[in-house]
């Protein structure tokens, strides 16, 4: 029986169940202007990854809850001793000191602006979201770096005030529990599974 | 504000004259579904002997370490492609080593190479270079592309690494662009010229007769950028020998072109755009801090730096190689150009992080026709012609190769080889291309100096190599 493959760590060790790859036949690839004489086989692979978000998942876990966590250095001694980063950053980048974790999610209510964004027409294998893609760029009053996620509703503008949005039902865990939606935007208008 | 010491910004020193002694590449193609990877790397060396007319064993003898550089184990689909490709070039059982920096690993390898004999360590070392990017049908290759991401941050996010440098695209597009009609049609305009030049070129994969209507016709991708803005996705690849001075003397014996001096340098930036601090713009030789002090009042938006609006790993290349070489200004001090055109507008934006033109002005460089091989404009040759290959939108981004190919083609032009090259028959025939009716020797004549840009998205690693005639160095001991 086939079952998607599953992971829980116990005891610091990961415990895995179900499958990890689906076996697919390699296939000939024959030339069609030459009598099909062969040139190649094609390689199916199908793998399912184990990955730690390490320092990080507090990040991925708040998205899920409605938060937004950012990082802040702490150290008297670092030069820009007080910044604070988004996209979270588990070390600061000048001194190397461990950051101090801190919930920024008023702060993105209150000053998130678009930075840039880009309309995406395209995508690649293995996207989900929906097509175009509105990309966005999003800068925050007292934040030194600028996050990337999407605009969920509406059309994007540089200068234009954003709302974070949180994938509280059915979370992917991932990045994509987040995105934005401009400022006075109506509750029913969020996309399913996802409230302020 | 980020600042750096002045041990960061030491201007760096070879510890002994470094030199490029011969080049070569395969075909390039989308596709290769009769050639192994190994057979194109074995054309390139075999035409790397032939210029200097040595057989490729004479030439493989003399060789002492190799680099390879090829991105993207998971396109080729063979971990430790690097092994395979020394194994079949039968260079055994020297030292090698794989290279990867995305889009700028060409010019990484070369930057390797050339450390390498500085040192001592090698006398003469093969840099080669390829990617094989049709392993995989185009919506696997964006999705694998992609994974060159933050692949937590970022990658999920459309899977597409368009839509991430995009967002640079449309931040330069509204500062420094304006929106305006006229900008757009000056971003055509390159897509026009390098799909242009492609036609000259024997090697390129996208040789085109268009126009700016087509470009701005075409589909759009991630707006403001449409189909024709695009580099391309390609298969090939692309080697260079480089050598002490010993060696090369020795190598050109037989040679219808000297060996030219080479230097390397590199720069990076972050792989998520604008996750620093800000900081002041560094400076290159032909610049004063005063130009810029009223930069954000001239394009409102245009103040953070870097910001979205330049690469700085391309500004710290420059900044390094300039003042290594000598190089004043690169506009009369060079002859000719590579840029990495990965889309018209990051060409543009290429411009002003190396100096050709300042920040917020990248675009007068087409417009004035400076980067023409002849300038439209005056009849008479541009001022420093970029990109006669076709560059990544008409002549090829093999990623391990395109940094490399870069280089083989602007020492074409010192060696005043380009048309003896590019103008073959028995070459066109042999790729089964069709030389044009109309073909063009796009010889820069005189040619004694060049820059080619190696570049990986989103300007995380920039390489600047440079090439001269060892009898027009502008500063006798770099
Ligand atoms: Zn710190």
């Amino acid at each position: 029986m086939s079952m998607f493959g599953q992971v829980h760590v116990k005891n610091g060790q990961y415990k895995i169940k179900g499958d990890f790859h689906e076996l697919t036949p390699n296939m000939p690839i024959r030339n069609s202007d030459d009598g099909w004489k062969l040139m190649g086989v094609t390689n199916p692979r199908d793998m399912t990854y184990i990955h730690s978000y390490g320092g990080e998942s507090i990040f991925f876990e708040s998205l899920s809850k409605g938060k937004l966590m950012a990082t802040r250095c702490d150290n008297k001694k670092c030069e820009s001793k007080g910044s604070i980063y988004q996209p979270f950053r588990i070390f600061c980048p000048d001194c190397l000191s461990k950051m101090t974790v801190i919930d920024m999610t008023d702060i993105a209510k209150k000053t998130a602006k678009i930075h840039t964004f880009m309309v995406c027409e395209r995508s690649g294998a293995f996207n989900i979201l929906k097509r175009p893609i509105k990309f966005i760029n999003i800068e925050f009053d007292g934040v030194c770096t600028i996050l990337m996620s999407y605009l969920a509703v509406g059309e994007p503008e540089i200068g234009m005030r954003v709302v974070p949005i949180f994938q509280k039902l059915d979370p992917t865990y991932t990045i994509l529990d987040m995105a934005w939606v401009p400022e006075k935007t109506k509750s029913n208008h969020l996309p399913k599974g996802f409230s302020f | 504000m980020i600042k750096f010491s002045d041990k960061q910004l030491a201007i760096p020193k070879l510890m002994r004259p470094v030199y490029l002694v011969t080049a070569g590449q395969s075909k390039f193609d989308r596709a290769f579904p009769d050639k192994r990877t190994e057979e194109l790397c074995i054309d390139a060396l075999t035409q790397a002997a032939e210029m200097i007319n040595v057989t490729p064993a004479e030439l493989k003898s003399y060789i002492h370490t190799c680099y390879y550089g090829h991105f993207a184990d998971h396109f080729g689909d063979q971990l430790l492609g690097e092994a395979v490709i020394h194994d079949r070039l039968g260079l055994d059982p020297l030292g090698n080593c794989g290279v990867k920096t995305g889009g700028a690993t060409g010019g990484t390898t070369l930057w390797e190479g050339v450390k390498a004999v500085a040192s001592g360590y090698s006398n003469c070392v093969l840099s080669m270079g390829w990617e094989r990017m049709d392993e995989v049908p185009t919506d696997e290759g964006n999705f694998l592309i992609s994974c060159a991401a933050d692949k937590d941050w970022e990658s999920p996010l459309g899977h597409i690494y368009t839509g991430y440098y995009a967002v640079m695209a449309q931040k330069y597009w509204k500062v420094f662009g304006k929106e305006e009609d006229s900008f757009r049609r000056t971003l055509a305009e390159i897509a026009v010229k390098h799909h242009g030049y492609a036609r000259m070129n024997p090697y390129a994969q996208s040789p085109m007769k268009i126009t700016i209507e087509d470009v701005l016709n075409s589909p759009v991708v991630a707006y403001p950028l449409r189909a024709l803005d695009c580099c391309l996705m390609s298969v090939g690849a692309a080697c260079a020998i480089i050598c002490d001075e010993a060696t090369a003397i020795k190598l050109t014996k037989n040679s219808p072109h000297k060996p030219l001096r080479i230097w390397v340098t590199a720069g990076s930036h972050t792989l998520r755009p604008a996750d620093r601090r800000d900081m002041a713009i560094p400076l290159l030789p032909n610049e004063t801090a005063d130009q810029y002090k009223d930069l954000g009042k001239k394009f409102p938006g245009g103040e953070r730096y870097p910001g979205f609006t330049g690469f700085l790993a391309a500004r710290m290349a420059a900044y390094y190689a300039y003042n290594q070489v000598g190089i004043k200004d690169p506009t009369a001090d060079l002859d000719v150009i590579e840029l990495h055109d990965a889309f018209t507008i990051s060409d543009v934006q290429t411009y002003e992080d190396i100096g050709i033109r300042p920040y917020g002005y990248g675009r007068d460089y087409v417009e004035s026709g400076d980067c023409y091989h002849m300038n439209p404009k005056t009849g008479k040759p541009g001022k420093l012609p970029s990109n006669l290959s076709g560059g990544l939108i008409g002549c090829m981004h093999s990623v391990g190769a395109t940094g490399i190919m870069q280089v083989f083609e602007i020492a074409c032009h010192i060696w005043n080889r380009w048309a003896e090259i590019h103008g073959d028959d028995k070459l066109w025939k042999k790729f089964d291309r069709k030389k044009p009716a109309d073909w063009t020797d796009l010889q820069v004549k005189g040619a004694k100096r060049a820059l080619a840009i190696s570049h990986a998205g989103v300007g995380s690693h920039v390489t600047a190599t440079i090439l001269m005639d060892p009898d027009k160095l502008i500063k006798k001991d770099a």
